[in-house]
């Protein structure tokens, strides 16, 4: 290697880790701007007016945002309970049962699905679902019910790859160990497969939630966005994106730093996720 | 090595790409042209955007740059004087009447419901009350035995604003009541749910959602012009002292025959 190569070699290492610093300064500048956005409220009307109030109402002072956590949370929770099943099932009939066709037909299908922008489910919420719940249950139809149906379906992609992966990666012995216990495949897929694969269930589980908290357009279009912590499956809700997309245009002032504030309450619980998360998958490594 | 200088051709091509395109942006604003900056209410803007448009086919060497923020913002830097003209979909304020208000045409508010629904009258008093989250079944209005599905708009919109001030007074919207981003969005819901009501600007009534009479009075042009139904905002132009010559031009031909038939196509109200 000549010096003017090897001159040239550095300077593209260090070209390509400039961009790939870049990445670090754009998630650096994001919670930079947000936290200044968004700080100055908190010192101003009190952590505990903001996190724990109840009254919604930022042109005329009040700034609680405890009806959105509250909202947020239940959605996300209602997406695993109709997102969580499916998803798992899927992730285990593609690992241990399915051929090689069906494997061919089902992982494209996944991608396409996790391809779909959200105004698209959103829309489809509102022309299908919505109805759906209006005609058969009652209510609105705007309601918590539907915005769960929704969010179930956007998160499975991430939880079927995600708990795929950690089913695939359970060693072949652990399962040829309990079928020559005398198990049946169920049997050894109930007792063995999944539990040894456990805490990559549960990082799958908990990306789909990190997801579905921060799915906006989809959810503005069918939660019908009312202030109050619904009090059943066919109230309207709001949840913190919500809040933040819908008022976003018109808001000026302490409006506008309400809403960063609702960002920066956003940004603490989803790193929360995203952390728990890596914890878990980090866990069954070290394994 | 041949990979190399094709990487950097592409980067230094990239560069020289970007650097162009900024570039352009200050050569435009250039020349003789006359600029006039509009900003504020976002129910205005769009009326706005479409009078420039048609302002600049005529005079070609003004440059019209209208811009959203909501009234308030617009009073603020009218106040400022960092636009030429503040736009407002509310009546001013006391300590804001320090500006020049021209009001260049009005805008209706009606209450609208499915058309399936068969009740044609309330009075402001129901309203009040379905908004406040008094009223919250249509067998109280004399339909049946069915919850109302309210829908207003969100905190800081100027049709809410408009709203609150003329209809709910002193009382509160209620919390449990559905909220959507636009006027679109309201009639889309409305169009949709049988049960549903809202308000939205009386040029978005069509056959799909059913305008309520209020006290007896149907929310039409002409019914508005007469002074007998008095649900309607003014939409404002707000100027910091006496305008200059060439704001004064645009200003002169908003309020002219033509810039009105504009905005009574858009379906407000004009002021001739």
């Amino acid at each position: 290697m000549t010096v003017i190569t090897f001159k040239k070699e550095q300077f593209i290492k260090f070209v390509l880790m400039a961009f790939a610093l870049s990445s670090l300064i754009f998630l650096f500048l994001i919670f930079a701007f947000i936290l200044i956005e968004g700080l100055p409220l908190f010192h101003k009307i009190g952590l505990k007016n903001i996190i724990f109030g109840f009254k919604w109402a930022p042109t005329k002072g009040s700034f609680g945002i405890f009806p959105m956590i509250v909202s947020s949370f239940l959605v996300t929770f209602g997406a695993l309970v109709i997102g969580g099943p499916m998803g798992l099932s899927c992730a285990v009939y593609l690992s241990e049962y399915s051929g090689k066709k069906m494997k061919m037909l089902l992982k494209p299908a996944l991608e396409l699905l996790a391809g779909i922008p959200s105004v698209v489910y959103g829309f489809l919420g509102v022309i299908y679902i919505v109805p759906l719940v209006r005609n058969c249950l009652g209510g609105s139809g705007f309601s918590l019910l539907a915005t769960a149906i929704i969010l179930g379906i956007m998160i499975l992609p991430t939880i079927i790859s995600i708990s795929f992966d950690a089913i695939t990666s359970v060693p072949k012995n652990f399962r040829e160990g309990s079928l020559a216990m005398g198990a049946t495949k169920w049997q050894t897929i109930y007792k063995v497969v999944i539990p040894s694969a456990k805490s990559g269930i549960m990082a799958g589980f908990i990306l789909g939630m990190g997801r579905a908290i921060g799915e906006t357009m989809a959810v503005i279009m069918i939660a019908g966005n009312a202030l109050k912590i619904p009090t059943s499956i066919l109230d309207p809700l709001r949840t913190l994106t919500g809040n933040i997309a819908l008022e976003l245009s018109y808001a000026t002032g302490d409006h506008r730093m309400g809403l960063f504030s609702t960002g920066v309450v956003l940004l603490v619980i989803i790193m929360t996720l995203n952390y728990i998360a890596n914890f878990g998958i980090k866990k069954k490594r070290l394994k | 090595m041949k990979q190399t200088a094709r990487i950097f051709y592409i980067l230094f091509l990239l560069i020289g790409m970007l650097t162009i395109s900024c570039g352009r942006g200050s050569i435009e604003g250039k020349g003789n042209n006359f600029t006039i900056t509009i900003a504020g209410s976002t129910s205005v803007m769009p009326f706005t955007e479409k009078l420039a448009e048609y302002f600049m086919l005529d005079h070609p060497d003004f440059v019209i740059n209208v811009q959203s923020g909501g009234s308030t913002a617009g009073v603020q830097a009218c106040i400022n004087k960092t636009v030429d003209i503040g736009m407002s979909s509310r009546n001013l304020k006391d300590d804001e009447k320090i500006l020049d208000a021209i009001t260049i045409c009005n805008d209706g508010i009606a209450a609208a419901i499915h058309p399936k629904n068969p009740i044609t009258n309330l009075t402001m008093q129901q309203i009040r009350d379905i908004f406040n989250g008094r009223i919250k079944n249509w067998k109280e209005l004399g339909w049946i035995d069915r919850k109302i599905d309210a829908v207003t708009r969100e905190e800081g919109s100027g049709t809410r604003g408009a709203f609150e001030e003329l209809i709910m007074e002193k009382n509160e919207i209620d919390d449990g009541i559905m909220v959507q981003d636009s006027n679109g969005s309201v009639k889309e819901v409305i169009a949709t749910d049988p049960y549903a009501i809202g308000y939205i600007s009386l040029g978005l009534l069509d056959e799909r959602i059913k305008g309520l009479s209020i006290e007896g009075i149907s929310p039409t042009v002409e019914n508005i012009k007469a002074g007998k139904y008095m649900i309607v905002r003014p939409f404002l132009y707000l100027t910091n002292g006496k305008p200059g010559d060439k704001v004064q031009s645009f200003i002169d031909f908003v309020l002219s025959k033509d810039g009105q038939k504009i905005l009574k196509k858009e379906g407000l109200i004009d002021i001739l």
